[in-house]
């Protein structure tokens, strides 16, 4: 094709992607230098009978002017990504030199808002993406065995936690756990600690948010597993068998091998997603015990003395480098693939 | 033989099936419990007394006279205008599904078709974009929409909603254009068709499988979207989900939850509808992704 007609078929979606996804990252870059201006303040001397006290009040008049006239705030340079909120270097200085320990240190970092959602994101990615893919083989694997009759009504139910609006799926966990829930209700009988909340502990709210992050991205595993298992080949299956492997080693050696790039797609897959985990926060109201990322960009923006779009934008572009760092692996692989095509 | 290798142990096939009922339930339990629960009374749905009560309704019974009630429901659709946040997102769906796919397919057509270089790299800026987290990009958006004075409005929402789902859409339906053998459109051209024409006339009365699939999840990301609409529509533009999540905020005003239970299950019933109607192309579009590489 040539580059002209290439051109004019690509424009709308190539003019869509340009102006809503890569200029609002370098808008970020942009507003994470800044920092919203201060209140312009006025001190002004009330004297009475017993004599003047100096009083400090907001000019709102002049404040709002000097926000209307640069609205990017002024200019911080790096200042926002090493200040408390952030990546706070004083804070975790000063947190290494009075820490004992390796534990205590961390222990200390997780007082740090950043640090806190960083550690929250990267035990989500970690710990549901391999959840995700063995319990999304097995349930394949089961599914696959199933009589043809029933198969389809399985999928539907299957499908549904992966379908719901992730909000709204949590939600409905959520009041499932609540103390006054079905299954929260039901663990206080089972431990017999009419104490017990899975929303009270961090140890229980993140074991929740993992859960729900399991249940709700196997189904997607499910799929993709269930079709690579159609295209399995039954002659070498039947090969397999003859030289003597058992059940387990035709899964092990036959089926396994078969899926791997199936492996790989779902991990791509999953650790964009799970990085980005924000809605079950939303809809667990963990915000005290878990943070993400996603989150504390959030909790900036809804910031109730307006928002401070810096520290928000600061946060993103830490966010995006993590992105970064977690995709270069997967480029480095397609570019080789792609090279050794064209030999 | 082909029979043997099928075969297998009673045990296994018993372990399985348990394996797969446990599944079912975990799955689909938590859906029908709330859709149950939502016809009761705050007093049942969240019981102090005994959990039990929200299966037989025995406080709705007391209040109303009845095991079931449609206060939530009443209370969320008309006191709390719920249907004008459904109104919103049937007109956001609709418009992101039917511009994605205008868009989507001109691109994806191109990508499939071109020999060169950039379009492999195109593509993999596709994928980087792919995983920007919604939030970053948002987050970017908001001063300069409130600067322009566009913030707030369906239309703003529709079209950064469109730009978030391109990457995904252009993927999809490039690897579908590559099933469709190049000869189609190429015999049309040699038979003086331009380029558009041949993708006018040759390609759209047989790309309809392919985009259907696509369309399906382009109406999923809208439909579920929460980061987008909530940050960048204003209040009585709000969709179904920022509306569900706004419930939240006055949770402890009697009855409030109820509402969101109420709208929790009216915003998941059309998903249900979808999965039942289109459950084939949901599972083929996941694979033709996957299993192609």
């Amino acid at each position: 094709m040539p580059h002209g007609t290439f051109l004019r078929f690509i424009f709308p979606s190539l003019a869509a992607m340009i102006l809503f996804i890569a200029l609002p990252i370098i808008s970020i870059a942009i507003q994470s230098l800044y920092v919203e201006h201060e209140q312009v303040l006025i001190v002004t001397e009330n004297c009475g009978p017993f004599g003047c006290t100096p009083s400090t009040t907001i000019d709102q008049q002049a404040t709002q002017a000097l926000r209307d006239a640069e609205p990017l705030g002024r200019f911080n340079g790096l200042g926002t990504y090493t200040n408390r909120s952030h990546l706070a270097f004083a804070e975790v200085s000063a947190a290494w030199a009075a820490s004992d320990g390796i534990g205590d240190f961390l222990g200390r970092l997780m007082n740090l808002p950043f640090y806190k959602a960083l550690a929250f994101t990267l035990s989500y990615t970690a710990i549901v993406t391999p959840l995700v893919l063995i319990l999304g083989l097995m349930i394949a694997l089961a599914v696959n065995a199933l009589p043809k009759m029933v198969k389809g009504p399985t999928i539907f139910f299957t499908l549904l936690p992966m379908i719901v609006t992730p909000l709204i799926a949590s939600l409905i966990l959520f009041w499932m756990i609540d103390a006054r829930g079905i299954i929260g209700a039901s663990l206080q009988n089972l431990t017999g600690d009419p104490n017990l909340s899975l929303k009270a502990s961090p140890t229980l709210t993140w074991i929740t948010l993992f859960v729900y992050g399991v249940w709700h991205s196997a189904p997607f595993a499910f799929i993709v597993f269930y079709a690579g298992l159609q295209t399995v080949s039954e002659e070498t299956l039947e090969a397999a068998m003859i030289d003597g492997a058992s059940r387990w080693q035709r899964v092990r050696h036959v089926t396994l091998p078969h899926l791997m790039p199936l492996v790989i797609f779902i991990t791509l897959i999953q650790l964009m997603d799970n990085f980005r985990v924000f809605e079950p926060i939303v809809g667990f109201s963990a915000e005290a015990n878990a943070t993400s990322l996603s989150w504390i960009i959030f909790d900036d923006l809804r910031n109730e003395a307006g928002a401070l779009f810096g520290s928000a934008a600061a946060t993103s572009v830490l966010t995006i480098i993590g992105v970064a760092i977690l995709l270069t692996p997967v480029v480095i692989r397609t570019w080789r693939d792609f090279n050794r095509k064209r030999v | 033989m082909a029979a043997r290798a099928q075969q297998r142990s009673t045990t296994l096939v018993t372990l399985s099936t348990i394996f797969i009922i446990v599944w079912l339930i975990v799955a689909a339990f938590p859906f029908l419990w709330t859709l149950w629960g939502s016809f009761k009374v705050q007093g049942d749905f969240f019981s102090k007394a005994d959990w039990t009560n929200a299966l037989y309704g025995t406080r709705t019974q007391a209040e109303t006279g009845s095991p079931f009630t449609l206060q939530a429901y009443a209370g969320a659709w008309v006191e709390e205008e719920f249907w004008r946040a459904a109104l919103n997102t049937m007109i956001v769906v609709i418009a992101v599904v039917i511009i994605s796919l205008t868009f989507g397919t001109l691109g994806g057509y191109a990508l499939a078709r071109s020999g060169y270089r950039y379009a492999f790299w195109l593509l993999m800026a596709a994928l980087i974009f792919r995983a920007m987290p919604h939030i970053t990009l948002v987050s970017g958006y908001l001063l300069p929409f409130f600067e322009w004075g566009v913030w707030g409005s369906l239309s703003t929402a529709i079209i950064v909603l469109v730009a978030i789902n391109q990457p995904f859409t252009l993927w999809m339906l490039h690897s579908f254009f590559l099933n469709i053998p190049k000869d189609l459109d190429e015999s049309a051209m040699v038979d003086g068709c331009t380029r558009f024409q041949a993708f006018r006339h040759v390609i759209v009365p047989v790309m309809w499988p392919g985009v259907i699939t696509t369309g399906l999840f382009s109406f999923l990301l809208a439909y579920n979207d929460f980061t987008v609409t909530a940050l960048l529509l204003s209040q009585q533009n709000h969709t179904m989900v920022p509306k569900i999540a706004s419930f939240l905020g006055s949770v402890q005003v009697e009855g409030n939850v109820m509402f969101a239970v109420a709208s929790v299950v009216s915003a998941t019933a059309p998903l249900f509808l979808l999965v039942m109607f289109f459950q084939r192309q949901i599972v083929s579009g996941l694979t033709a992704g996957a299993v192609k590489g």
